[in-house]
């Protein structure tokens, strides 16, 4: 009976909507994820090579971070409606906005972590006879990996809240759900997907910081043996 | 070029900058929510990170506002804020939308700023018998700047953004010009209006950048 009425009431917290809606609600969850893994994913494709140009000197690095920087500035609702011409009222466009924005912190983290790779572990693996596409691999990449999955969680964390602006174009996910309610000032739905938004960048954070430990597992043995141990090794 | 040369049409024509939906109207309102805002969140956010990192303490409230600000979607917290009484206060919702959105980064770059001062500095200059009041002035100020400067910007960056998205729960701002477009379908006028959000972002960026190097407390110093 309660659970009936809060419809009609128009309650925040409305039972009967998560049950009869919820086929709805997971569809914009599912697709809320999937335009943020793809945009990730892609984003990190196109960072990594963009990191090792800026790495190469002034020459390079000045263009392209001075470039993802002018990018992050632009509002998203701009940046959206700019790709429009080229996409259409499509996925790609939101996929291709959020790429564009997550460049920025992905490319300075990538390099911040290529440049903190020490001297001494570089002239090593020189030494050892590796060359330089072995270097990267076997040696910069994975003592840039802490570096790197940082710099992905946050490009996740903010791509999710982002994704949410895609609803202009009817490709948000959860901001979908909450764009509809909004003529109606219907306050569950509303509620309901901010919620499941906020809760979903919590649980990819959790879960980026647990392959974090899972890929790095020397920066645990380091932690829990004191930072004086690492410099006497 | 097409679509670039329709909405460099579509700005040139005079009528589209009168009136209450015209571009002159909307700047006007995207400037005055998010001046207001960026003034009220510096107001709020310096003072309070400045005095956390003089005493050092609060550092895991200055680290979680930032990861919480970055999940958070304003798009969603305008949203609450339209579907709430708050819709009927005017200008309200946007720039109580605004000011959460920018006190995090101003808090948190402050604050490390002022964490950040070398510890045999500020000995130095208690040792020279500098008191607390002479310490924070004159030496963990100057020396936290750049990066007071770096949250004021990003401050300044989201204020904007955030202003525009303002326009997709119907409250005002240069957004409004792009949503508009959507509604008619008129392409020309939505990339007109990004152009302008774009630009007015730039902009604001550019000043700030060029105010961070004039107002530099240590660029006098600096060897010509």
């Amino acid at each position: 009976m309660a659970g009936q009425n809060c419809l009609v009431t128009n309650d925040w917290i409305c039972g009967e909507y998560l049950r009869s809606r919820s086929q709805e609600l997971t569809d914009a969850t599912v697709q809320h994820i999937w335009i943020t893994a793809v945009s990730v994913a892609i984003g990190v494709a196109v960072a990594f090579p963009l990191a090792l140009l800026a790495r190469r000197g002034r020459r390079f690095a000045a263009p392209v971070l001075g470039l993802t920087t002018v990018l992050y500035t632009v509002p998203s609702l701009a940046m959206f409606s700019l790709l429009l011409p080229l996409f259409g009222l499509s996925a790609a466009l939101v996929v291709t906005g959020l790429v564009l924005y997550s460049l920025t912190i992905l490319v300075r983290n990538i390099l911040a972590g290529l440049e903190a790779v020490p001297e001494e572990a570089k002239e090593a693996a020189h030494g050892m006879g590796y060359g330089p596409a072995r270097l990267l691999w076997e040696v910069e990449l994975p003592l840039a990996l802490p570096a790197l999955m940082a710099g992905i969680r946050i490009a996740t964390v903010s791509t999710i809240a982002l994704t949410t602006v895609g609803s202009i174009v009817g490709r948000g996910g959860l901001g979908n759900l909450i764009e509809d309610a909004l003529p109606s000032f219907f306050k569950a739905q509303v509620l309901a997907a901010s919620v499941l938004c906020v809760l979903l960048a919590v649980v990819a954070d959790l879960l980026l910081l647990g392959l974090q430990r899972l890929l790095t597992p020397w920066t645990r043995i380091r932690a829990a043996h004191g930072p004086a141990r690492v410099e006497a090794v | 070029m097409g679509v670039l040369g329709d909405a460099w049409s579509w700005l040139t024509i005079g009528a589209h900058w009168s009136g209450e939906s015209g571009v002159g109207h909307r700047l006007g309102e995207h400037l005055y929510v998010s001046g207001v805002a960026l003034a009220l969140s510096c107001a709020i956010a310096l003072p309070l990170a400045l005095y956390l990192g003089h005493i050092g303490k609060g550092g895991a409230l200055a680290v979680n506002l930032a990861n919480v600000g970055r999940a958070v979607p304003v798009f969603a917290v305008l949203a609450l804020f339209m579907v709430s009484p708050l819709r009927n206060a005017g200008y309200i919702p946007t720039i109580t939308a605004l000011v959460l959105f920018a006190v995090p980064p101003l808090l948190t770059n402050a604050y490390v700023g002022m964490t950040e001062v070398d510890r045999s500095v500020t000995e130095a200059a208690r040792g020279m018998g500098m008191s607390g009041g002479q310490l924070f002035l004159r030496v963990e100020l100057p020396l936290a700047y750049p990066l007071i400067m770096t949250g004021l910007r990003s401050a300044a960056v989201q204020v904007v953004a955030t202003a525009t998205i303002a326009a997709m729960v119907g409250q005002g701002g240069l957004g409004r010009i792009i949503t508009a477009g959507f509604n008619t379908y008129d392409t020309a006028q939505v990339v007109a209006g990004a152009l302008l959000v774009a630009v007015l972002a730039l902009l604001v960026e550019a000043v700030l950048v060029a105010l961070d190097r004039l107002l530099s407390p240590l660029r006098r110093r600096r060897p010509a």
